[in-house]
């Protein structure tokens, strides 16, 4: 029973690395508290405290989380499908403007037409702008790593030109000031509200699509063709997989959930939008933390609700943490970078991991020329 | 006279080796050792436990029960490093070798000498000198990329020898390579043994094993079925029994060939490979309904490139290819698997199955887009589930479960999953390419029985091989490939080939027309 035993381990610790790294993040985070003569218990007891202190410091980590969560569904369909999706910033944003557009524009629907169109236009919108490089990735072999950091490029500046001038807030535009936002959605558009919190509707709808994204991934051809595509296209080519199809479908859907996130962010919490020249200044960076969050639910839907919930405590508590401490808001930036720069590096140390296993397992076939050993990417976590 | 270290007969004795994995014993109580001086073969078909059971001597996995002496001195390894430090050296079946570093770089790479500055020019000098010793002809300042396979191997043994050890573990070592260097490699083993050092050489192949060893030791499902039997007085039949546990048959009975319309017609095709370069030129044949026809070639005549127009992976420029009268080149993969093609293809990990998807996902990859296993885009994973069991039963699948990723089975194991999905699909054609390489002969056997029953059930079948018994023995006619075109057909009665149809076989797979020989032969 012995190496049952071992396996069984090694998969626990593999499945608590992400926690284990976040534990090593805040503990050098408490040297810096240290070093700021600043207790760290008493630091760390006010990020809890902020976090899941009372009803209202709980719906602001749920709040916190939803975005989270819609990002990291997508990652969870990209990655799996070994393509690397690193514009979920670009995609929520164009999402978030094309719902704002479709909500500020037809102000006479009814909410029960108007907030599911308004999903649909936030999906749509993401998914052509993850589909864009989808395409150039499978048609042209464009790396997809930058080109999705390009379109988010792209898509800041064009949220800035539309903010300051065809969808600024008709208000705004006859003052001085100018501040570049959009008017206000009506009453009748935002999503309802589930307790006299700012929790809202989003979460629920998050929850239920992680679900669904389950079911794509393991229940659907769809979701089997992009796993097959993923781990190997040789062999989905050969079984007559249409595989370039499926590079863009991959990036496609990843860039929907993203766009999702974003209309959620409007109809939900912000009721309009507003920026401030960056891209985080309307994401608040969950286009990135996503990504980290997928990583922490090892690429599961499901396992990625905890993980989004754990990520968004972590940057609600260390926001009350800055307030209570007195302590530099650069300090809460670079903790947040800790605990992404641990949580990445513990996922590649994973696969390493498991690659050496793999690498370790005697093989069972040998084919000539193929050199040394190269495993294809890591084992599913199942 | 003797130190302590030649004292002993035995330089390894393993004993009472236990080692499980998830779902199979792996190895049972097996017995080994190794004398001083010796070759001795490690026999036992694909899934047998032999890379299992030297993994433990090399230190990489450690066994459940069972001890370990070297030398006579109990030893426990955590590690290869432990095991190399008691001069017991492994090379794997798969190179662990860095393609972009030199040959001398290789051989130090991980060792505490040198520490700092790296003189390498003084250790291209030693490993030349170890190699020139042993007659491990490779040159220290290539890069490893350059180097064929067979160099690649000469480098692993040199990383060993530099490392000191007196014991060299050779898992399938002939397995990538061509008969010359099989060659070369049996007279470097035999230089080794004397000059003192001592071989473990694991092979699948009778009479490789019955040339090489001096004494042999047999696995079958982890278990020892001979332990150290001397290789002279113990016939090939007689190991062939050992490892798989019965007679095998090695002449199969064959009904004779029924052959119907024609289902496969590739006409006047010329397709480039890779590199761009031409690869078939102008080439045709055709298969019936329930006939199975040969391809034989010197590999790279273009063999792969035709499975690959036929399968719908490959691209000609002119010609065609028509399956049961429809056309079938130049459009995709689909549209062939849709009208009853099934394609067995040479490269079965990387091609023909997804490693780390499971059997179930595997054997569904033709079929998931329909009833049972799909309706209208969701899967039912129970059917699926379902059909794949009813597979691992017809096909004698070993494997713990359906779910297990087939990366973890053996090369014969993974065979019978793609031979069972395509099988499954009732095709009326399949086009199989190499399909029994690198497999041991119970599994050999079984893919030949499966080639003959779809002949028997009235489909076509393409065979492509470079093993010319295989194909004379399963064929019942045989086409010759050479550059890219059909060098002549010879029809094959029932029985044995005479020596005269291989000789002309021979001559036309080396370039010679068979009206040439023809010709040749009435002057
Ligand atoms: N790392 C592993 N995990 C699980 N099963 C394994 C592992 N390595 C080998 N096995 C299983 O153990 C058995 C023996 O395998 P192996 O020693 O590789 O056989 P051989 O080298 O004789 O072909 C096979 O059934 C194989 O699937
Ligand atoms: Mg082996």
């Amino acid at each position: 029973m012995k190496p049952s035993q071992k396996e069984w381990i090694s998969r626990l610790v593999d499945g608590l690395l992400p926690v284990f790294a976040t534990l090593a993040a805040l503990l050098v985070g408490a040297v810096m508290l240290l070093f700021l003569r600043v207790n760290p218990l008493q630091a760390y007891a006010a990020l809890w405290e902020g976090a899941f202190g009372s009803s209202n410091a709980l719906a602001e980590t749920l709040v916190k989380a939803t975005p989270l969560l819609l990002v990291a569904l997508g990652i969870c369909i990209s990655f799996r499908g070994d393509v690397i999706n690193i514009g979920g910033e670009g995609q929520m944003i164009v999402g978030a403007l094309l719902a704002a557009w479709l909500g500020l524009t037809f102000t006479d629907w009814p909410g029960w037409v108007m907030i599911p169109a308004a999903m649909l236009a936030g999906f749509i919108g993401g998914a052509v702008w993850g589909g864009i490089p989808g395409f150039l990735k499978a048609y042209f072999n464009v790396n997809e790593i930058l080109s999705t950091v390009m379109m988010n490029a792209i898509a800041v500046q064009l949220m800035n030109f539309l903010l300051r001038g065809p969808m600024i807030d008709p208000s705004q535009a006859e003052l001085a000031s100018k501040i570049p936002q959009t008017a206000r959605l009506v009453e009748a558009f935002r999503l309802a509200r589930l307790a006299p919190t700012r929790l809202h509707l989003g979460a629920l709808i998050a929850v239920i699509l992680a679900v669904l994204v389950y079911i794509l991934l393991w229940r659907t051809t769809l979701g089997y063709r992009i796993r097959a595509v993923g781990q190997n296209p040789h062999a989905s080519r050969y079984a007559g997989i249409n595989v370039k199809r499926h590079i863009v479908m991959a990036l496609l859907l990843s860039g929907a959930f993203a766009g999702l996130a974003g209309a959620v962010q409007v109809f939900g919490v912000n009721y309009r939008m507003i920026t401030d020249g960056s891209a985080s200044g309307f994401t608040g960076s969950a286009g990135f933390n996503g990504i980290v969050a997928a990583l922490f639910g090892q690429l599961h839907p499901i396992w990625s609700i905890p993980a989004s919930v754990l990520f968004g405590a972590l940057l609600v508590g260390a926001n009350s943490m800055q307030r209570a401490m007195q302590v530099p808001s650069a300090l809460i930036t670079a903790l947040n970078g800790l605990v992404v720069v641990f949580v990445v590096s513990s996922e590649i140390w994973r696969q390493r991991r498991q690659r050496r296993r793999l690498a370790s397992a005697p093989e069972t076939e040998s084919s000539p020329g193929s050199g040394a050993a190269s495993p294809e990417s890591a084992e599913e976590a199942v | 006279m003797a130190d302590e270290q030649s004292s002993y007969e035995n330089v390894v004795e393993m004993r009472g080796i236990v080692k499980r994995f998830p779902g199979v014993l792996a190895s049972d109580h097996v017995d080994f050792s190794l004398r001083r001086g010796e070759i001795h073969a490690l026999l036992g078909e694909n899934g047998a436990g032999k890379s299992t059971l030297m993994n433990i001597l090399a230190g990489l996995y450690r066994q459940d029960s069972g001890s370990i002496s070297v030398n006579g001195r109990p030893v426990t390894f955590s590690s290869p490093r432990d095991a190399i430090k008691a001069g017991i050296g492994m090379v794997h079946q798969h190179f662990m070798l860095v393609p972009s570093q030199t040959v001398t770089e290789n051989v130090l790479l991980g060792l505490d000498d040198p520490r700092f500055l790296m003189r390498l020019s003084e250790y291209d000098k030693k490993v030349a000198e170890l190699g020139e010793q042993f007659g491990l002809r490779v040159d220290p300042r290539a890069k490893v990329w350059q180097l064929s396979v067979g160099e690649q191997q000469r480098v692993e043994i040199l990383k060993m020898l530099y490392r000191g050890a007196q014991v060299l573990i050779m898992d399938e070592p002939t397995a990538v390579l061509a008969p010359q260097e099989i060659e070369d490699l049996f007279e470097t083993l035999r230089s080794m043994t004397l000059q003192g050092k001592s071989i473990i050489f694991i092979s699948h192949k009778l009479n490789e094993v019955a040339s090489i060893a001096d004494r042999i030791t047999v696995l079958r499902r982890g278990q020892m079925t001979a332990g150290g039997v001397s290789a002279v007085g113990v016939s090939t039949q007689e190991l062939a029994r050992l490892m798989v546990g019965r007679a095998v048959v090695f002449h199969l009975d064959k009904s004779p060939a029924s052959p119907g319309e024609v289902v496969l017609d590739v006409k006047d095709v010329y397709a480039e490979n890779d590199k761009g370069l031409p690869a078939l030129r102008g080439l045709s044949l055709n298969v019936r309904k329930g006939e199975i026809v040969g391809v034989a070639g010197v590999a790279g005549n273009g063999q792969r490139e035709l499975s690959q127009v036929i399968g719908g992976l490959r691209k000609c420029a002119k010609g065609e290819v028509r399956l049961k009268g429809e056309l079938v080149s130049n459009r995709s993969a689909l549209y062939g698997i849709q009208r009853g093609l099934a394609y067995v293809p040479e490269d079965r990990t990387h091609v023909g199955s997804a490693p780390n998807l499971s059997v179930t996902d595997n054997v569904i990859m033709k079929k998931y887009r329909q009833a049972p296993i799909s309706h209208s885009g969701l899967l039912d994973m129970n059917q699926a589930t379902r059909f794949a069991k009813g597979l691992k039963e017809a096909y004698d699948i070993i494997v713990p479960t359906v779910e297990t990723p087939v990366r973890l089975l053996s090369g014969g194991n993974l065979q019978r999953v793609i031979l069972a999905r395509e099988i499954s699909g009732e095709p009326d054609f399949m086009v199989a390419v190499q399909p029994t390489r690198g497999l041991d002969v119970g599994a050999i056997e079984g893919v030949h029985r499966l080639l003959l029953t779809q002949r028997e059930a009235g489909s076509g079948v393409l065979l492509i091989s470079e093993e010319l018994d295989e194909l004379l023995w399963l064929s019942d006619r045989i086409y010759v490939i050479y550059e890219g075109r059909i060098m002549g057909e010879i029809q094959l009665g029932g029985g044995d080939a005479s020596q005269e149809t291989v000789d002309v076989i021979g001559q036309m797979m080396t370039g010679t027309p068979l009206e040439n020989i023809r010709m040749e032969r009435d002057a």
